[in-house]
């Protein structure tokens, strides 16, 4: 079957595009993007709102799916239900599963669950070292072959720089970048939010943000030593983008992503409006203005490359407790986009084609999987952006299982109006009210 | 006042005064032959404690009783924690039995908190991990203020480990609010970060800290709360940071020396100071009886008028 979507603002900046165009999509592949293109008589149209924005699908390079081990947080099932509608087409899902991704049988056992949810596509991320315990590497040809794209510990740091050395130069005989959670254990000892001045006004442990920039600069270092590829995961101390500006000037392999809640939040949300609200406590921590602002700057001079939410569901009793009990982590699937448009592009601190390479075409490209590009011949992975749509985030309403988000009630404008998987209408946004 | 005593941070100056002066009139009654008045009759108080503690729980259960107050304490060990029910699933199960107010004290920052938006009840902080304790910055502005005629303009000197006590955080907030010249002074380790913000001076040297000060305060070595060493051991502590008499020659004469207990002897103060003339340490614990019936007094005369 062919559908034509019709007049809607391409985004595309892997091939350049940004102005109105048709997207033809052949079943699960894009045929052909230009202007007023001519279709066969049985080519079903859709008209594009003028407005309404077609991109490649969103690929969220950061999220725990929590299966297996940890259904009562999230399954694959509900977790990619929550990408799709949240806008993306593909989510690539951490190892730190009970058992951890560290062998082909785990891998191969997540597939299988993101076929039979038949949503979002799943990238599996494999674990660096067996159980993540930082001792000895993880099988990675196997895990490679079962269907992993990268690698990472992600939850801790690669444990020493010889593991680390020897992760990134044996993941790059199979081009794997190694994604890595830089934090210095010792640094960050049992900290539970940013040490500074909120921090010691409600009394909670802290940790500075060297105890995440010195890691990333141990990493940067031997990822020079090796030539290997490394990626930063959810930064955010202004001291590691320095970090990764400094390895990005001496040519070294380094990519960075950062999470929505980093650069919209700080840490005064610790005593405020809710004060000890578990949902603002994440690993790493919510941070000062000044890291704030730093990853705005990053964002917009093009140092930092993603945009990854660093979903992390848990369970309502576990984020329903004392402040230094409850687990790290929020979700952030479904309210990414919105966040994105409202305090990035609306507020003019990134243009709309640089958020899609955030969201998109440099996930892609770093993860090394399809997608990113609505190239002819592409895998028809497509989303349909209402950069205008007014939306009230509502847990109520959201499709993950968890609801440990601090967005609630937030209102925003830009959202999601249809996500389109290999040539699938997955999610459709009633609220856009596009006839699809 | 508020619906519940959370921390100074919730309080005005006003408020602060206000609690200071009920206490006064406290006081008063605990002096009598018969030290009991029918205030709160028919109102129940759980006091639910989730880490040791002898005087403050021993002066919140005196308050509550010379106020007529139906009382009971609770110590939770950690173990019943360990055996799975949650803070909040304890809090709901007392919360049923429909007390009046709950005076919590609790090992992580902001369990009062937690407590006060899922009960109806009243939470009294008897102190919440490294965050605060309100009731006992309250008494000791009492007893300085006893010897001090007014608190704005005083120098206080507070001495010791500054990052996990709760005790500091609610005397440098109340002190400030009242126009206290506060001097904070410990090891740089044990300095917690964006100190100066709460507008106080900082500094490592305890002669300057003490210097001309009008009062001393002395907080505890916390070594349950640390976690690795923050300094070499406790006699190099005592050498640099000890309140000896010959450091306390250097403050006001008519200085006074405060602690919150509990006391560890030639750790944070020397005996002949803990013990001496300028010492107002069991003042203190006479004065908290008073303040706390103030706070528990004020509190409850609100839950009327609702």
């Amino acid at each position: 079957m062919k559908r034509l979507l019709k007049g809607g603002r391409v985004v595309d900046p892997a091939n350049g595009r940004d102005g109105v165009f048709d997207v033809l999509i052949d079943d699960d592949r894009i045929l052909r993007v230009g202007r007023d293109l001519d279709v066969d008589a049985d080519t079903v149209i859709v008209e594009i709102p003028s407005g309404f924005v077609v991109c490649p699908g969103l690929i969220d390079m950061h999220v725990h799916l929590r299966e297996p081990g940890q259904e009562h947080k999230e399954t694959v099932a509900t977790g990619t239900a929550a990408a799709v509608a949240g806008g993306f087409t593909a989510v690539a899902c951490m190892p730190n599963t009970n058992p951890v991704n560290d062998n082909a049988g785990v891998t191969e056992y997540i597939l299988k669950k993101a076929a039979e949810a038949n949503l979002a596509r799943v990238y599996p991320i494999g674990a660096v070292s067996r159980g993540q315990d930082g001792e000895q590497l993880a099988d990675i040809a196997e895990l490679r072959q079962a269907g992993c794209v990268a690698l990472t510990d992600d939850g801790r740091p690669v444990k020493t720089a010889l593991l680390m050395r020897r992760a990134l130069e044996y993941a790059g005989m199979f081009k794997m970048p190694v994604i890595e959670h830089c934090e210095d254990p010792s640094l960050k000892a049992d900290g539970v939010a940013h040490e500074g001045f909120q921090a010691s006004t409600l009394g909670l442990r802290g940790m500075p943000g060297e105890a995440e920039s010195i890691m990333a600069l141990r990493d940067i270092s031997l990822a020079e030593l090796t030539g290997g590829c490394v990626h930063i995961a959810h930064m955010s101390a202004r001291q590691t983008l320095d970090a990764v500006r400094y390895g990005k000037s001496r040519g070294v392999h380094v990519t960075c992503e950062v999470t929505p809640h980093h650069v919209v939040l700080t840490d005064e949300m610790l005593g405020a409006p809710i004060p000890y609200d578990t949902n603002v406590k994440m690993n790493p921590p919510l941070r000062e203005a000044k890291d704030r602002d730093a990853m705005l700057a990053g964002l917009a001079d093009g140092s930092i490359d993603v945009i990854a939410t660093d979903h992390a569901p848990h369970h309502y009793d576990e984020k329903q407790a004392e402040f230094d009990r409850a687990p790290f982590g929020i979700t952030g699937l479904e309210t990414a986009v919105s966040l994105c448009f409202d305090r990035l592009v609306h507020a003019g601190v990134v243009s709309l084609p640089r958020l899609i390479e955030l969201l998109s075409m440099n996930p892609a490209k770093i993860l090394g999987v399809a997608g990113g590009s609505l190239a002819a011949g592409a895998p028809a992975d497509i989303t349909i952006l209402a950069p205008d749509l007014p939306v009230t985030v509502s847990v109520a309403t959201m499709r993950s299982k968890a609801k440990n988000t601090p967005f609630d009630g937030w209102q925003l404008r830009g959202g999601v109006a249809a996500t389109i998987v290999g040539g699938r209408i997955v999610y459709r946004n009633d609220d856009a009210k596009l006839r699809l | 006042m508020k619906k519940d005593l959370l921390g100074i941070a919730e309080l005005s100056s006003e408020e602060i005064l206000l609690v200071l002066d009920t206490a006064e009139a406290m006081r008063e009654i605990g002096q009598r032959p018969i030290k009991k008045v029918p205030t709160m009759r028919g109102k129940t108080v759980v006091n639910l404690f989730f880490e040791p503690s002898t005087r403050t729980r021993t002066s919140f259960e005196i308050a509550e009783k010379r106020l007529s107050a139906d009382t009971l304490s609770i110590a939770v060990a950690t173990s019943s924690v360990l055996k799975g029910e949650t803070l909040v699933d304890t809090a709901m199960n007392i919360e049923a039995m429909s007390p009046d107010m709950i005076v919590v004290r609790h090992a992580s920052s902001g369990a009062a908190h937690l407590l006060a938006r899922i009960c109806k009840s009243r939470i009294i902080n008897a102190g919440d991990g490294m965050h605060e304790h309100p009731t006992q910055a309250l008494l000791d502005a009492f007893t300085i203020r006893e010897h001090k005629k007014t608190i704005a303009g005083l120098k206080v000197a507070i001495v010791g480990d500054l990052l996990h006590s709760r005790v500091l955080r609610s005397n440098v907030l109340l002190l400030t609010k009242l126009g206290a010249d506060v001097w904070v002074c410990g090891p740089q380790t044990l300095v917690p970060a964006g100190m100066e913000q709460f507008g106080v001076r900082v500094t490592t040297s305890v002669d300057e800290a003490v210097a001309d000060a009008d009062v001393i305060m002395m907080l505890r070595i916390q070594q349950e709360r640390m976690q690795g060493a923050f300094f070499p051991s406790l006699r190099e502590y005592f050498n640099v940071f000890g309140m000896t008499a010959a450091r306390v020659a250097h403050a006001k004469p008519d200085v006074i020396i405060m602690h919150p207990g509990p006391m560890n002897r030639g750790v944070a103060i020397a005996s002949d100071v803990a013990d001496g003339p300028y010492s107002v340490i069991l003042e203190q614990v006479a004065n908290g009886v008073a303040v706390r019936m103030a706070v528990l007094y004020l509190l409850a005369g609100e839950s009327e008028g609702d």
